[in-house]
C-alpha cells in the first residue's frame, strides 16, 4: 500500500497522474477483485436471513404445537392454506439461504479448482432439487386433502 | 517483559480462547448442520405426501433414539444460528462491537439457545 502500481484505476479508467491502487498486479491480471460480485451475495444472505427469522420461528413454533411424528396431524397442519403457503415459502427461502452459505463454505475450504467448481455446481443443483421437491410435496398435500 | 503488566496476547502459550470465536465457529457449523437438516425436512414432507404407509419409515427413523437426538441437535442448531443471525444483523447496523457487548451477546445466544431447546423438548417428552 502507498505504492503506485499503475496510472489506471482498479476499474480500468485512466485518470492521469499517479493514481494509487490497492490491487496487486497479480490480482489485476486474474481479474478477480474482492468486489467482483460479493455485495449482491452479502445482501441476499441478509435479506433471506430476515425472512427466515420470521418463517423459521413460525415453523419451530408450529412444530412445538403439533406432533410432527403423527401422520394425520402433519397432513391436517400442511393442508391449512396459510400453512401451505408459509411452508412453501420456508422451503424455498431456507434452500436459498443454505445455498448461499454452503457456497461460501466450499469457497473457503475447497482449493483445488476442479473439485471446487464441481462442488459449487453440485451444491447449487442439490439445493434447487431440495426446494422443488419440498414445495411439490407441500402443494400435493395442500391441494389433495 | 515480565513485570510490565502489558497484555502479551496473542501469544501461543498465554492465548485465551475468546467466547466470540466459539460463536463464530458455531455459526458456521450450525449452518452446515441446518443445511443437512433441509434434506430431512424434504424427506419428511415428501414421505407425508406419499401416504401413511411411506410415512411410517421416516417416523420410525426420526422417532428412534438416534433420530430424536438428531432432532434435538437440529433444534439447538436452529436457535444458535437464529440468535447469532440476529447478532450479525445488529453488527451490520454498526452496533454492539465493543468487546464487552460482543462477549455478552455471545453468552446470551448460547444460554438462550440452550434454554429454548430445553423448553421445546420439555413438552415432547
Amino acid at each position: 500500500m502507498g505504492r503506485s502500481y499503475s496510472r489506471d484505476c482498479a476499474d480500468g479508467r485512466f485518470l492521469g497522474g499517479e493514481v494509487l491502487s490497492l490491487r496487486t498486479p497479480l490480482g489485476r491480471v486474474l481479474g478477480t477483485g474482492s468486489a467482483k460480485d460479493g455485495t449482491a451475495h452479502f445482501v441476499a444472505q441478509r435479506v433471506s436471513a430476515i425472512a427466515l427469522l420470521l418463517l423459521g420461528s413460525w415453523f419451530l413454533y408450529s412444530m412445538y404445537t403439533i406432533d410432527g411424528m403423527a401422520y394425520l396431524e402433519v397432513i391436517r397442519f400442511v393442508s391449512v392454506p396459510r400453512n401451505t403457503v408459509l411452508l412453501s415459502l420456508l422451503c424455498v427461502t431456507a434452500a436459498y439461504h443454505s445455498s448461499l452459505g454452503v457456497q461460501v463454505v466450499i469457497e473457503d475450504y475447497v482449493h483445488a479448482n476442479g473439485v471446487r467448481i464441481f462442488s459449487l455446481i453440485a451444491s447449487r443443483f442439490a439445493h434447487v432439487f431440495l426446494a422443488i421437491s419440498s414445495v411439490y410435496a407441500v402443494l400435493q398435500i395442500g391441494l389433495t386433502t | 517483559m515480565s513485570n510490565s503488566g502489558r497484555p502479551l496476547s496473542p501469544h501461543l502459550s498465554v492465548y485465551r480462547w475468546p467466547i466470540t470465536m466459539t460463536l463464530s465457529i458455531l455459526n458456521r457449523i450450525t449452518g452446515v448442520a441446518l443445511s443437512l437438516g433441509l434434506i430431512v425436512l424434504a424427506i419428511w414432507l415428501t414421505q407425508a405426501a406419499a401416504g401413511p404407509e411411506q410415512y411410517q419409515y421416516i417416523r420410525a427413523t426420526m422417532g428412534s433414539p438416534l433420530g430424536k437426538l438428531m432432532l434435538i441437535g437440529w433444534t439447538f442448531a436452529f436457535f444458535v444460528h437464529l440468535g447469532n443471525g440476529i447478532r450479525h444483523l445488529v453488527w451490520d447496523m454498526g452496533l454492539g462491537f465493543e468487546i464487552r457487548q460482543a462477549n455478552a451477546s455471545a453468552w446470551a445466544v448460547l444460554i438462550l439457545a440452550t434454554a429454548l431447546t430445553a423448553a421445546f423438548w420439555a413438552v415432547k417428552f
